[in-house]
């Protein structure tokens, strides 16, 4: 049986990381609400764009475009795999869901050459330690990321593209469902898949003047696609990364709430025991006499 | 067919939806040069570059450093894609000023990557000249 004392020190010290946990699920919470908010800000710019380029896309022949270009996945093919995962942990299955669909992805296309390219600290970690081949890595963002970060992933990821040194290039992250619910998605980023300009209604098409050349600013536009497909994936794996840690501290805090309500029990019990005791003790110690 | 008596202004940056009114009259830095749109303008598909973007509603005036990215105009609505858009009470002055200093100095140098340089001067000059149009007015 374990002593008073130690069971009091044990409580203290449950108590000490109950109140941690809590902090961070509140910090997560906080955090959570402004993500949120962010992938709400993007949506104007996101519909926009779309329209901006389907419209384009009409008047251009899209398919010129070495952004768009279609070759088929075949064997010997060079993709290059880019895993958005988090700089901290903390955060339940996060991290670790998305390194497994990354790693299965790679066994999966095994006849391909398949580059990483790493954003966040944790899978950086992950891949590095065990070696695999990476073209980038960008970390120390994730949390809250900019604009920028997303323009110098896509600027990677257009050069690579553009050079033959990737055939075709996957972005794979955790899509925010809901608070509670993550869904890892690996989303084709180049070439660019054509169902996103087929949305124009080309009857209801208006005649612009351009200035310059639509296909000057079809070139000019359809980069910022890239960039902004990969901003999105960045929100969203923010907002997925502050859900997963505000679950995950709260379950840490309803688990350490019961260990205490154990440890309490136990301790009351042995308080009991020694008073029960000592009061045999007394009893007995009397009756002798 | 009768003109629309006002725009529908909407400026998006991907971070936000920057502007979102009704206005009497906006002009824009389009790749070839600054263009004023009036209700009724012809449709029209135009690249941005660094400059200031002002609109007009009633007879006050509002102005934007703006950088990159595309406006769309119909004669009812103006809808300006860009990169940075940032009003002019948002304009950290100070900063705009050390960006241009540090910009003057690169290209100087010469041994820096002229052509960033030269976009952020452009940029530091943009930011300068829209918060120096909203204090001199205010």
């Amino acid at each position: 049986m374990p002593s008073l004392i130690d069971i009091r020190r044990r409580i203290r010290a449950v108590k000490s990381t109950q109140q941690i946990t809590k902090a961070m699920k509140m910090v997560a919470a906080a955090n959570l609400r402004r993500s949120q908010e962010r992938m709400l800000n993007a949506r104007p710019m996101a519909r926009q764009i779309v329209r901006v380029l389907s419209d384009l896309a009409a008047r251009v022949d899209p398919s010129t475009h070495p952004l768009l270009a279609q070759p088929d996945l075949s064997d010997g093919d060079q993709v290059l795999l880019i895993v958005l995962t988090a700089d901290k942990g903390m955060c339940g299955g996060f991290n670790a869901s998305i390194i497994r669909a990354a790693s299965n992805y790679i066994v999966e296309h095994r006849a391909q050459e398949v580059t990483l390219g790493l954003i966040g600290r944790r899978g950086r970690d992950f891949f590095r330690r065990r070696g695999y081949p990476t073209r980038f890595e960008l970390v120390n963002f994730t949390r809250k990321p900019c604009y920028e970060h997303a323009q110098a992933i896509a600027r990677e990821v257009i050069s690579a593209f553009t050079s033959r040194k990737a055939d075709r290039v996957f972005l794979a992250y955790n899509e925010f469902k809901s608070v509670l619910q993550q869904r890892i998605v690996i989303n084709q980023l180049l070439p660019m898949p054509k169902a996103h300009f087929d949305q124009g209604d080309p009857t209801a098409m208006v005649d612009y003047l351009y200035e310059p050349s639509p296909q000057r600013i079809f070139d000019e536009v359809l980069p910022r696609l890239v960039e902004f497909e990969i901003f999105t994936a960045l929100l969203e794996s923010a907002a997925a990364q502050n859900a997963a840690q505000m679950v995950a501290m709260d379950n840490a805090t309803k688990n350490s709430g019961e260990v205490i309500d154990a440890l309490t029990l136990t301790m009351n019990k042995v308080r009991q025991a020694a008073i029960t005791r000592e009061i045999i003790e007394v009893v007995s110690g009397a009756e002798a006499l | 067919m009768t003109l629309p008596a006002h725009l529908a202004l909407e400026i998006v940056t991907p971070d936000r939806a920057i502007v979102h009114d009704s206005v009497d009259e906006v002009q824009v830095p389009g790749s070839e040069g600054y263009f004023g749109v009036l209700p009724g303008h012809t449709p029209m598909l135009a690249m941005l570059q660094v400059g200031q973007l002002w609109y007009r509603k009633g007879s006050e005036k509002f102005y934007l450093s703006v950088a990159f990215g595309v406006a769309e105009v119909m004669p009812d609505r103006v809808i300006i894609l860009a990169d940075i858009a940032e009003r002019a009470e948002e304009i950290d002055v100070d900063r705009a000023q050390s960006a241009l200093n540090r910009a003057e100095q690169n290209m100087a140098t010469r041994d820096h990557d002229l052509e960033r340089a030269r976009v952020s001067l452009l940029k530091a000059i943009s930011r300068l000249n829209v918060a120096h149009r909203a204090r001199t007015r205010g």
